[in-house]
């Protein structure tokens, strides 16, 4: 047997254009894509384990810290990461990266006036454990503009990049909060179709929530599932 | 087991460097997983660099977009589980460059070439693009331009029209020292590179 990955589902993905997202119009192909039978380049993909972590990196709260806790709500952000058939993945690494609380990024093309914190940096990473499940600690970030359309605000959000377990599993996302009222108003968070967009929205959970010390936000994220084909036979 | 749905792919947005690249872009707090040097010193194989720049519709070079690549070794292996036959230790095979520190937004690697993963494939490195303004990341392939023999048979290449096939190949600079390839993305136009639904 081998196995084969299967397709991105086009019913939950976004396009490459999309006229309210303005960006989308010079950057996205226009020309069909043309179709790839899955080969070792597709069935593979860059691994990466426990060992590439340093100690504070699923700690945003900690790891760009100066002289100081960095300001803001402190939240925990954890969850399974799935593929379609409802496998954990185990190992696999995710990588994020957010604005502050006050909405601003520490990248230097970032120009929104809101001030930085000497004691936040905004990225990190993690690697799922056994049954798939990572946790981050961090700070909720902001909202902050930008220049889409008029008076145009990013909801609260984080950044996810996932790899999974082959090349084609790859997955850039982002995690929002729920009962955002600018999600309604978002042409990225929007990109995906109704019934679909609400899978990129955390649950708050109490269970999740540390007494005393940090909100907690559950989200599960699923990547393209296998399909088991016997050889020679795609 | 239960069905579940894929989770909606979004943008990268424009600050991905502090948490993807960090060391390329000159951020202190966190070290980069991969970067533009893709071989180390002591992996076997042909020394190579693939340099390039990736095009908007209106023909300008973008400087915040991300490129990752993915390839076999010298013996046209893959670091991964998947992949039976034994690791060339040390080499990874994938690097991750943005284009937003050089002054003419290019990219670059540099590795080792790969050989054919399979005997029937021409020797090839897999591409991701992805960048500000779009939603979804799109696949591509590097193919070498002094391949031609195994260009010609690779049952990939042969899957797309003629006319199409030279955007995935990458040209060979006579003019410099060493292994250089030039391989630009043009996001759209009448050059529009081939992007896979992989
Ligand atoms: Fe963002």
């Amino acid at each position: 047997m081998s196995e084969i990955i299967k397709p991105r589902d086009w019913s939950s993905q976004p396009s490459y254009i999309d006229p309210a997202y303005r960006s989308t119009a010079l950057r996205g192909p226009t020309k069909p894509l043309i179709p790839l039978r899955q080969s070792l380049s597709e069935l593979t993909g860059p691994v990466y384990g426990h060992d590439c972590l340093g100690p504070l990196d699923a700690d945003l709260t900690k790891n760009g810290r100066k002289t100081a806790d960095p300001l803001g709500e402190r939240i925990v952000v954890t969850g399974r990461v799935l593929d379609e058939d409802g496998r954990p993945l185990p190992n696999t690494l995710l990588e994020i990266w957010q604005a502050n609380a006050a909405g601003r990024f520490v990248h230097v093309v970032d120009q929104h006036e809101a001030p930085l914190d000497p004691n936040f940096f905004g990225g990190g990473r993690c690697v799922t454990d056994a049954a798939g499940r990572y946790r981050f600690t961090t700070i909720k970030p902001g909202a902050y503009p930008w220049g889409n359309h008029h008076n145009a605000w990013r909801p609260n959000h984080i950044h996810f990049s996932l790899f999974g377990p082959s090349f084609v599993t790859r997955l850039v996302t982002q995690m929002y909060f729920p009962g955002d009222p600018l999600l309604e108003l978002d042409p990225i968070y929007k990109s995906s179709a109704v019934g679909a967009r609400e899978r990129m929205v955390a649950r708050f959970s109490i269970e999740v929530t540390e007494p005393g010390f940090a909100l907690g936000y559950e989200w599960d994220i699923v990547l393209r599932g296998r399909n088991e084909t016997p050889m020679g036979s795609h | 087991m239960a069905k579940l749905t894929q989770t909606p792919s979004q943008t990268l947005g424009p600050y991905f460097a502090y948490g993807l690249t960090p060391e390329q872009y000159s951020y202190g707090f966190l070290t980069s997983i991969a970067g533009a040097a893709v071989a180390a010193t002591d992996t076997t194989g042909t020394r190579i660099r693939i340099e390039g720049r990736v095009l908007d519709g209106a023909g300008v070079p973008i400087n915040d977009a991300m490129i990752e690549i993915w390839q076999a070794d010298d013996q046209g292996r893959y670091a991964h589980p998947a992949d039976p036959r034994p690791l060339n230790a040390g080499f990874r095979g994938f690097g991750r460059c943005g284009t937003g520190t050089d002054a003419q937004c290019r990219f670059y690697f540099d590795s080792i070439k790969p050989a054919s993963v399979d005997g029937v494939q021409a020797p090839h490195i897999n591409v991701v693009v992805m960048m500000r303004g779009m939603l979804l990341h799109a696949f591509t392939r590097i193919y070498f331009s002094d391949e031609a023999a195994a260009n010609a048979h690779d049952p990939v290449l042969a899957t797309m029209p003629e006319v199409r096939r030279g955007t995935l190949i990458g040209q060979l600079d006579e003019s410099r020292p060493g292994k250089v390839y030039r391989f630009d993305i043009h996001m759209q136009g009448a050059d529009e590179t081939v992007f896979f639904d992989a």
